[in-house]
């Protein structure tokens, strides 16, 4: 038997599943539009000088008044070009979806393993913010943050971390407080071992499983969040819309049959989280302990 | 036995009320965009209370649709000197509860008006220029006041009138409760459920003639597209303030009609000019600070007005439910100019006009606006950046809900702001009085002035016709105080509001300018 | 247990009064209720009326322990804009939230958990991927853009359920409810499904995780070898096993159901506390605000109590309490 790194295991555990490769595939393709979306935009969507009101609602593929140049995917009420649009939205959406998501995992994870493994007057204190925070509505917290902050993609993601960490730290202690009663973490302080080696060693492999689910599932409700508080007119700023408030934005107009407007975000917020899921679900796969066989 | 006679009536009852009522029912459910907040008419001076209000109980002076003062629980009304004022009530009216209306009703309706306990908004400013009252026979009543107050009989309409028995002690519950509610209105009050749903009956025996209808239901929608889809599915019959969005729609299909009006409504710009150095949110186009305010002066003013596009803000984010603005109220207002008129497009004259005022190269602001409380709020401040960037402008937008909006407004926070005016006493001097003059609020100048503009000229111009009580004169004066101010772009004003009401087959609605939603105002039409 | 009780007691009015604390702070960084509730024609002196008869003249912390002394006698005061007091206006519409938001979990549930035990125990079956895949579809589009796409397949274009509003109720033990008549059902429909759909698809996603999980662990391996029927063997040991991850989701979700039906419920103009929650908080509405959170607050605590005491039937690894294990 042939010995491989341990990477290129990986890979090719990754690979045994197609569907996981396609999304790997989308998904990189998303990614690379969302950065490349400045050089093969038509048109810069948050640059208000280059949108023509007197072009707003165009049907995909009708030409502009001015310069005669069609629309693709059609054109929202500003006038703005929803295949540009799309593009720079994709990376807001991601940005905005992927921190948010990934801080709020690390606060989360260090908060509840902490209220796991320590037990006592911190596991206390944790859980009870933590209520008060799942207890505290998003939309309150957004409309806070927004009286203080101001509006911006920095603060969105804010008002996403501070909404979704506890739920994270809630899950990684029921599962942490599990482990920490099994054999091996036992076996672990019998060795004396130190703590923060149990903690991360031992007891952080073993409770991201159940986290992986629950985190992908939240990439995609962040940004979907996202989108709800623009809908609410909570979000990002009006001029710079996400996936989410292009579709918040376009929602208006579906009972009037201009579906486009709408439409191709859900498509590609679709795509996006369809992509993400497909990797993930896969990695979690592979990456389980006790799914080695 | 009378036991069983008892029992034998209900019996009969129980089956006759049904056949009665089955000789077609005419029922109505009509789709409400805002919350309506209490029954009680005295305990929040709010427009969508007011209006739905208006089915139960009745004010002594009424508005026809296009705004002008008619009959209502008065017959007439008339000023004996500079401060006194006679009304003649009407006769045989009675009350929901079959007591008959004369002048202690309205006595002690005026009395209660600025005592209801918790009012987050009452109805006192209307009331409160009477310092005396006379009941010269049950059916005349002498109004005093300190000052000649040529708005009497417009503030009066907005306050209704209940039984001197309930205005006594009857508590905002009591009214809600519907113990309490009973007017001289054509509707009686049947159930009240807030933030869901307001029942009414028709009051067989109104003084005004026959209803179109027999029962009234009013159902919250505040979203728009839940709005939009009731009447579509025929959850309702009418539905008002239709989405723009829908409007194309709708106006082509034949299942559907739209009525609309022009409102009272301006949508305007406030220009921050509290200070004469700084302003927030405006700079350099390199996001350095200017030397000055520049929206002292006239001219940035002017140039900032003629760099939108008011026609197309009109015709494309409005759905043409809009006409462009040039002063405070649509031409058909008592007290507009016919002399001004919207301000043309014109970037390049814009361009030039920055030039004279120092800015060859324009310079760089924030529109700031709420995103829910005008119609197009967010929209209309997008497109007029889209019009600044073409005059050298470099304009950024940033729009928030009005409850942080409003409040930082107030307080001077925002350089350039987007806001929205309806003078409910269709009359343009309390408009130029309210925004325009100099902020002084003690006296009830310039009390929603937020761009504190100042100019004393105006400010003479407003008074005076303040206190002037002959129409003619005061119209007048009134004109030349609008066209002092929007000489002078004292503000920015957009357009004015059009308001939609969309019903389904075999509905009509003739529409009004103070937007109210009035149930006699929709019809059936033959089908 | 009893000591365990009486120490969730003591920490639970410490949220609440925290919580109070911090609404109240918050609602007045927003901005300033008069704003919003005093008609922009009034003048100067209707203004200062106002804010004399709201109490919101007086120093914010002065009205915070006007407050704090109230609530301990019960009143959580009336609301700004209704003049209603606040705990009635919220149990008022708390009935047709709370009704929503179980008849969505119930569907979130009885629809959930066998499509991810099939899942999970086919994974690579065609009908194993595409529950998984529907599962995706379930979460990632907005709440308020699959309401409105609901409403015009099922009302507009088919006629089949109505658009929004809530149908006829009959009382249950002196609560209106409106899942027992045929007209209730129809305008419940809709948005129970649009407000189940993220929880079903988290559901979905959970227990397939946890199914095949349980399937690699030994003692399922070591039923199975013992000749246990495979029903006996999900029935028992694999549902067990995963019950853990998704009561504590359960319970996370049923809270926020019930705190986050705003959206749903005004999509479908239901009358339940979620759109008076967003309606007092556009308006600034501090009262209703602070009460309706208290009363969350206090759901979500009774929740998560059941959870952990739940935990600790299911799985008697864990301790009650988390006493420090050294």
């Amino acid at each position: 038997m042939r010995v491989d790194s341990p990477w290129r295991r990986f890979a090719s555990e990754f690979a045994e599943s197609r569907l996981a490769l396609f999304g790997l595939a989308v998904l990189a393709v998303l990614v690379v539009v969302a950065l490349a979306a400045p050089f093969i935009s038509p048109q810069n969507p948050y640059d208000l000088a280059q949108l023509d009101v007197l072009d707003s609602k165009l049907a995909p593929g009708e030409p502009s008044s001015s310069t005669a140049k069609p629309y693709w995917l059609g054109t929202d009420d500003q006038g703005r070009d929803m295949l540009s649009a799309i593009f720079y939205g994709l990376r807001i959406s991601l940005s905005v979806g992927v921190a948010s998501t990934v801080i709020a995992l690390a606060i989360g994870l260090v908060l509840g393993l902490s209220a796991a493994y320590f037990g006592g007057w911190l596991d206390a204190l944790i859980m009870r913010v933590a209520d008060i925070q799942l207890s505290f509505p998003a939309i309150l917290i957004a409309l806070i943050l927004l009286a203080i902050l101001g509006q911006g993609v920095g603060k969105i993601i804010a008002a996403l971390v501070t909404v979704q960490w506890a739920y994270y730290a809630r899950t990684v202690r029921s599962s942490a407080l599990v482990e920490r009663q099994k054999e091996y973490v036992e076996a672990a302080q019998v060795l004396a071992l130190s703590q923060p080696r149990i903690v991360l060693r031992h007891l952080l492999p073993n409770c991201l499983p159940p986290l992986i689910v629950v985190a992908t599932v939240q990439v995609a409700h962040a940004i979907s969040l996202e989108a709800t508080l623009s809908f609410l007119g909570l979000g990002l700023p009006i001029t710079e819309p996400s996936l989410g408030l292009l579709i918040a934005n376009g929602f208006q107009y579906l009972l009037s049959g201009k579906y486009w407007i709408s439409f191709y975000p859900g498509v590609a917020l679709l795509a996006t989280i369809v992509s993400i899921n497909l990797v993930a679900d896969q990695l979690r796969d592979v990456l389980n302990p006790r799914l080695k066989k | 036995m009378l036991h069983l006679l008892r029992i034998a009536a209900t019996v009969l009852i129980a089956l006759v009320a049904p056949l009665a009522s089955a000789a077609k029912e005419r029922e109505v459910a009509i789709g409400l965009q805002a919350a309506i907040t209490s029954i009680d008419p005295h305990y929040h001076n709010l427009s969508p209370n007011n209006s739905l209000l208006l089915h139960i109980y009745e004010p002594l002076i009424n508005r026809d649709p296009g705004g002008k003062l008619v009959p209502g629980l008065a017959t007439s009304w008339k000023p004996i000197d500079d401060l006194t004022w006679e009304f003649k009530l009407r006769r045989n009216v009675k009350f929901h509860d079959g007591s008959p209306f004369s002048a202690d009703d309205v006595v002690a309706t005026y009395k209660r008006v600025p005592n209801v306990p918790n009012s987050p908004s009452s109805m006192a400013t209307f009331v409160k220029p009477i310092v005396e009252t006379k009941v010269v026979d049950p059916y005349t009543i002498v109004f005093k006041t300190a000052v000649p107050h040529v708005l009497l009989p417009s503030d009066l309409a907005g306050v209704y009138i209940i039984p001197k028995a309930i205005a006594e002690k009857a508590a905002t519950e009591d009214f809600n409760s519907g113990k309490a509610a009973i007017g001289t209105g054509p509707y009686k009050f049947v159930e009240y459920i807030p933030n869901q749903r307001i029942v009414m009956k028709a009051n067989y025996g109104y003084w005004g003639g026959e209803e179109p209808w027999d029962k009234l239901t009013f159902k919250i929608l505040s979203n728009p597209a839940a709005r939009v889809a009731a009447l579509l599915s025929g959850d309702v019959q009418m539905i008002e303030t239709v989405p723009t969005a829908d409007i194309a729609k709708l106006s082509t299909d034949r299942n559907f009609a739209l009525a609309d009006k022009v409102t009272n409504r301006v949508i305007y710009v406030h220009l921050n000019q509290w200070n004469d150095k700084t302003v927030p949110f405006v700079t350099a186009k390199d996001g350095k600070a200017l030397d000055r305010n520049p929206f002292k002066d006239a001219r940035v003013r002017k140039a900032l007005s003629m760099a939108i596009n008011r026609d197309a803000i009109a015709d494309r984010v409005m759905e043409k439910k809009a006409v462009p603005a040039g002063q405070l109220l649509p031409d058909s207002f008592f007290g507009t100019s016919r002399k001004l008129k919207p301000l043309k497009y014109d970037p390049e004259g814009a361009k030039k006009l920055l030039a004279q005022a120092g800015y060859p190269n324009g310079f760089a602001l924030t529109i700031h606006g709420p995103n829910n409380r005008y119609i197009n709020d967010d929209k209309i401040a997008q497109a007029i950046a889209q019009f600044y960037s073409r005059a050298g402008i470099e304009a950024k937008v940033e729009t928030m809900p009005s409850s942080v909006y409003f409040t930082r407004a107030t307080k001077g926070d925002f350089g350039y702001m987007l806001l929205g005016w309806g003078t409910e006493s269709n009359e343009q001097g309390s408009s130029l009085r309210s925004l325009l003059a100099t902020n002084d609020p003690a006296k009830g100048m310039g009390v929603t002035n937020r761009g504190h503009y100042s100019n004393p000229v105006l400010d003479k111009q407003i008074t005076e016709a303040l206190y002037t009580m002959d129409d003619k004169k005061r119209e007048g004066m009134i004109q030349q105080a609008a066209e002092t101010a929007m000489n002078d772009t004292a503000l920015i004003p957009i357009h004015y509001e059009v308001s939609t009401w969309a019903t389904a087959k075999g509905f009509r609605y003739s529409a009004r300018t103070d937007q109210y939603t009035l149930a006699r105002d929709l019809r059936p039409v033959a089908r | 247990m009893l000591a365990f009780t009486i120490r969730r007691l003591g920490q639970s009015a410490f949220v609440l009064a925290v919580m109070s604390l911090l609404v109240f702070a918050g609602v007045y960084a927003i901005g300033n209720p008069l704003e919003l509730l005093v008609n922009p024609q009034a003048d100067e002196i209707e203004r200062v009326r106002a804010s004399v008869a709201l109490g919101l003249d007086k120093p914010i912390v002065e009205q915070y322990t006007t407050f704090l002394a109230n609530a301990f006698s019960g009143d959580l005061g009336r609301s700004f804009v209704y003049n209603i007091p606040a705990i009635q206006l919220i149990l008022d519409k708390l009935p047709a939230t709370l009704e929503l938001a179980a008849v969505a979990m119930v569907l979130a549930i009885a629809i959930g958990i066998p499509l991810g035990l099939i899942a999970g125990l086919k994974p690579h079956s065609w009908l194993g991927r595409g529950i998984m895949a529907g599962s995706i579809v379930g979460f990632s589009l907005p709440t308020f853009w699959v309401g409105l796409v609901l409403i015009m397949v099922f009302s507009v274009q088919l006629g089949w359920l109505p658009a929004g509003g809530r149908g006829e109720t009959v009382l249950l033990a002196g609560i209106p409810v409106s899942f027992l008549t045929a007209d209730g059902l129809a305008h419940l429909a809709m948005p129970a499904l649009n407000l189940a759909l993220f929880k079903l698809s988290l559901l979905v996603r959970l227990t397939r995780a946890g199914t095949r999980e349980a399937l690699m662990q030994d003692y399922v391996k070591f039923a199975r070898a013992k000749g246990l029927g495979p029903g006996r063997v999900i029935g028992v040991h694999v549902l067990k096993n995963i019950l853990i991850p998704i009561v504590t989701v359960i319970g996370l979700e049923l809270g926020s159901v019930i705190a986050f039906a705003i959206v749903t419920e005004s999509i479908f103009a239901w009358p339940g506390s979620g759109k008076l929650l967003i309606d007092s908080i556009n308006q600034l509405d501090r009262p209703v605000i602070v009460a309706y959170l208290m009363v969350t607050v206090t759901i979500f605590i009774v929740i998560n109590f059941v959870v952990d005491i739940l935990y600790s039937l299911l799985d008697p690894r864990v301790r009650l309490g988390g006493a420090a294990a050294h």
